[in-house]
């Protein structure tokens, strides 16, 4: 073997440091599904009764999507069937009260896993800047700069939180980006959906602090479903960044989101993720089906959502953060890297729907294959009649670090509208031999060659990302920050 | 500086090298000439580590070290420099960035400060001057859409930075306009040092009307055939390769070097 395959080895084969198990006490409902469990969850959380009838049509739903066997078998990627009885739908770490009003009240033993992860959420709250819900399992436990960001009309809160006591936007906004009925997984988070995070910013009014939500799963056996919606009125801005981590178990759990924006009238989201779930063992045992379905709604004129997402972990990745660009001159973004390694498969990337006129988006994609790993840029483009005038770029670039891992690049076009433009790119490249050397001349070694080439590569995404997370990002890939600096 | 001892080497099983001897002192320049798949490129390469080069017999000393021992990133660290006859594009690594990391690498390795970024532009500055670097470049991708002239005069601006110690330039001069040729030539004379060595490798002679060298060698077959002052440059110019392959017999036909 050269050295090259060796420093790639080293580079990505770093041990995953986030894989501890927290000892605390859980109140878990009992495995399986049915609609007791539903029942279960939906009286735990004290919902309307609006909520507990929506969640059971999507079990309904579910139910005949699963008896036409209507998972989705279209993505590249493969794993046994998933026995949806035997996950535990519920785990919440015990409370000693309805729930904690600060941080004082938060059990200490979460509070230090937060830590542990790099997350610590009294510093948090003290350095300011980024306000942060913490997820852990099925419940939010913590949500910090509430009060300061309640001054300016500002909501952000579990998502259990606002359905007590923002009952009305849950109910005009839940389910209007991303209906039970999209799609297998879609359902099913609907119907079991335990936590996530609101927010909703007023008009006119720029938030002032990065939102940040962190998803944590601890129990074993336990699926992760939350569900995140973002409103943003006209002419507001929000960004909004979330980032997950799990501990290292044999068995596969699922973890399977909802995210639904909504963008007024010039109202601007940024939603950033950096996405660390366990991947599973060199062999391939164990690690996260990441089962996602993310979507923003464009709905006035001139909004604008970005999606910039960082995909490190997770066994399998089956993900299309979507922008529904329905007001004229809407824009829609897409930017993402994604590093499958050992035995990791994503199939991921977005869909562009142009409706208004003179929309436009943007699509850039990097796809980073090492070991065995599978990587599908799956991506779709639509412009429907009525989009006079819209236009898409869109670059799919995937670099191949060794000889046994895969890139596939799937990109969709359908343009119904002739004043249209839309532009696509792809490249695909190897990490050569003849780059290392030429560092290593220059007396740098191959591990800084790899990283530089790789960060290099990232780029053109990492500068998307709020700068607190651009350094996450890096640490993650094992490279150091190239070119946004100086 | 660097001392060469029978230096034998082949690539995929085929030997190239056959028997290599050579000495270059500090202070001196030295031309390796010879035609092609004479083993010019192949000989630079062995002497920066380049995988795919089997060494099978010979020594190298390099300041009394053995330089076949150590990794291609020590050598340079310890001053070896090879600037590349077709040097690699990397996307995405902006050329200023790249180098700062290379010459901050040689720095930590002699145990002098590593530079930040404003340090890193005013110690350059002059010397992209030299090499009439515009901004532009050094704010490119390390040679991505350079043109042939531009590659050239990046690894001998590199070189200038980086202040090697033995510095083998490999056919820098191939695809240079009399421009281009020149500049790099002023390149290589401003790093003229008595405690400097440089190597050049060329096929042509026309380098070494502005870099004159203190030796010439001719390498044929993978031997130093002939050996001499900067007038065997000229000789090998009017009378061709051939002249020495034939065992000193002057010939015209299919000889010449233009």
């Amino acid at each position: 073997m050269t050295s090259e395959m060796d420093t790639i080895e080293t580079l990505v084969n770093k041990e995953y440091k986030w894989g501890f198990v927290t000892e605390i006490e859980s109140d878990s409902v009992p495995r399986g599904l049915n609609e007791d469990t539903i029942r279960l969850i939906s009286s735990k959380k004290n919902e309307p009764d609006f909520m507990l009838e929506w969640r059971l049509n999507a079990y309904r739903h579910w139910l005949t999507l699963e008896e036409s066997q209507a998972e989705p078998t279209w993505a590249n990627v493969h794993y046994p069937p998933i026995n949806y009885q035997e996950i535990v739908y519920y785990s919440a770490p015990v409370r000693k009260k309805d729930g904690p009003k600060s941080l004082d009240e938060v059990d200490p033993e979460l509070l230090k896993t937060y830590e542990k992860l790099g997350i610590p959420l009294r510093e948090r709250e003290i350095l300011s800047g980024v306000a942060i819900d913490a997820v852990f399992d099925s419940v939010s436990v913590a949500t910090t700069f509430r009060e300061k960001l309640k001054e300016l009309g500002i909501i952000f809160c579990s998502f259990s939180e606002a359905v007590q006591e923002h009952t009305d936007l849950v109910r005009e906004y839940l389910g209007t980006v991303v209906p039970y009925t999209d799609n297998f997984f879609a359902a099913l988070n609907a119907a079991v959906f335990t936590d996530g995070s609101f927010c909703y910013i007023p008009k006119g009014v720029r938030c002032p602090m990065e939102l940040s939500t962190y998803f944590r799963i601890n129990a074993k056996n336990t699926g992760q479903f939350e569900r995140t919606l973002i409103i943003a009125d006209a002419g507001s801005y929000v960004s909004y960044l979330e980032g997950c981590t799990a501990p290292m178990r044999d068995e596969n759990q699922l973890h399977a989101a909802v995210v639904e924006l909504i963008a007024h009238d010039d109202a601007t989201i940024k939603y950033s993720t950096v996405q660390n779930w366990y991947p599973g063992d060199k062999e391939g045992k164990g690690g996260i089906y990441n089962f996602v379905t993310k979507r923003g709604k464009c709905l006035g004129k001139n909004s604008k959502i970005s999606w910039t997402q960082v995909e490190t972990g997770s066994a399998i990745t089956w993900k299309y953060p979507s922008c529904l660009l329905i007001g004229d001159n809407s824009i829609g973004e897409f930017y993402s890297v994604a590093l499958t390694n050992n035995y990791q498969q994503a199939d991921t990337g977005t869909k562009m729907i142009h409706i208004g006129k003179n929309t436009r988006s943007t699509i850039i994609s990097k796809g980073i294959s090492a070991g065995q790993g599978q990587n599908t840029y799956r991506g779709m483009v639509k412009i429907l009649k009525s989009a006079a005038g819209a236009r898409n770029y869109s670059q799919c670039d995937s670099l191949l670090l060794g000889d046994k891992c895969g890139a596939h690049t799937f990109p969709y076009l359908e343009v119904k509208n002739p004043s249209a433009q839309v532009e696509h790119e792809a490249t695909t490249s190897r990490i050569g031999e003849d780059q290392i050397f030429y560092f290593r001349q220059r007396g740098l070694s191959s591990e800084d060659a790899v990283s530089m080439i790789v960060n290099g590569f990232c780029k053109q995404v990492f500068r998307e990302l709020p700068m607190e997370f651009a350094v996450e990002a890096q640490k993650l890939l094992g490279v150091s920050l190239e070119g946004s600096v100086g | 500086m660097l001392e060469i001892k029978n230096l034998r080497a082949s690539v995929e099983q085929r030997e190239i090298l056959k028997g290599v001897n050579l000495r270059v002192n500090a202070g001196e320049v030295h031309a390796i000439m010879g035609p092609n798949g004479s083993g010019k490129s192949t000989l630079a390469h062995v002497l920066a580590g380049r995988e795919g080069y089997q060494v099978t017999e010979g020594q190298v000393t390099y300041l009394g070290n053995d330089l076949l021992g150590m990794a291609p990133e020590q050598r340079a660290r310890e001053g070896v420099f090879l600037a590349f006859q077709y040097p690699v594009e990397i996307p995405g690594v902006s050329n200023m960035y790249f180098l700062r990391a290379a010459l901050n690498a040689i720095r930590k390795h002699r145990n002098l400060d590593e530079l930040d970024a404003v340090d890193f532009l005013g110690f350059v500055r002059e010397k992209m001057k030299v090499l009439e670097m515009e901004q532009t470049l050094m704010n490119r991708p390390v040679n991505e859409g350079f043109s042939g002239g531009e590659k050239k005069r990046n690894e001998i601006f590199q070189m200038a930075v980086l202040e090697p110690k033995l510095a083998i330039l490999d056919e820098t001069d191939s695809g240079l306009d009399i421009d281009a040729l020149r500049t790099v030539a002023s390149g290589i004379n401003a790093l003229r040092h008595p405690d400097r060595a440089v190597v050049l490798v060329t096929h042509y002679q026309r380098l070494l009307n502005y870099v004159v060298p203190d030796f010439v060698h001719v390498l044929s077959e993978g031997r130093i055939v002939k050996s001499g002052g900067k007038e065997l440059a000229r000789e090998l110019e009017d009378k061709g390769y051939v002249w020495l392959e034939e065992s000193g017999q002057p010939t015209q036909a299919g000889a010449s070097l233009r």
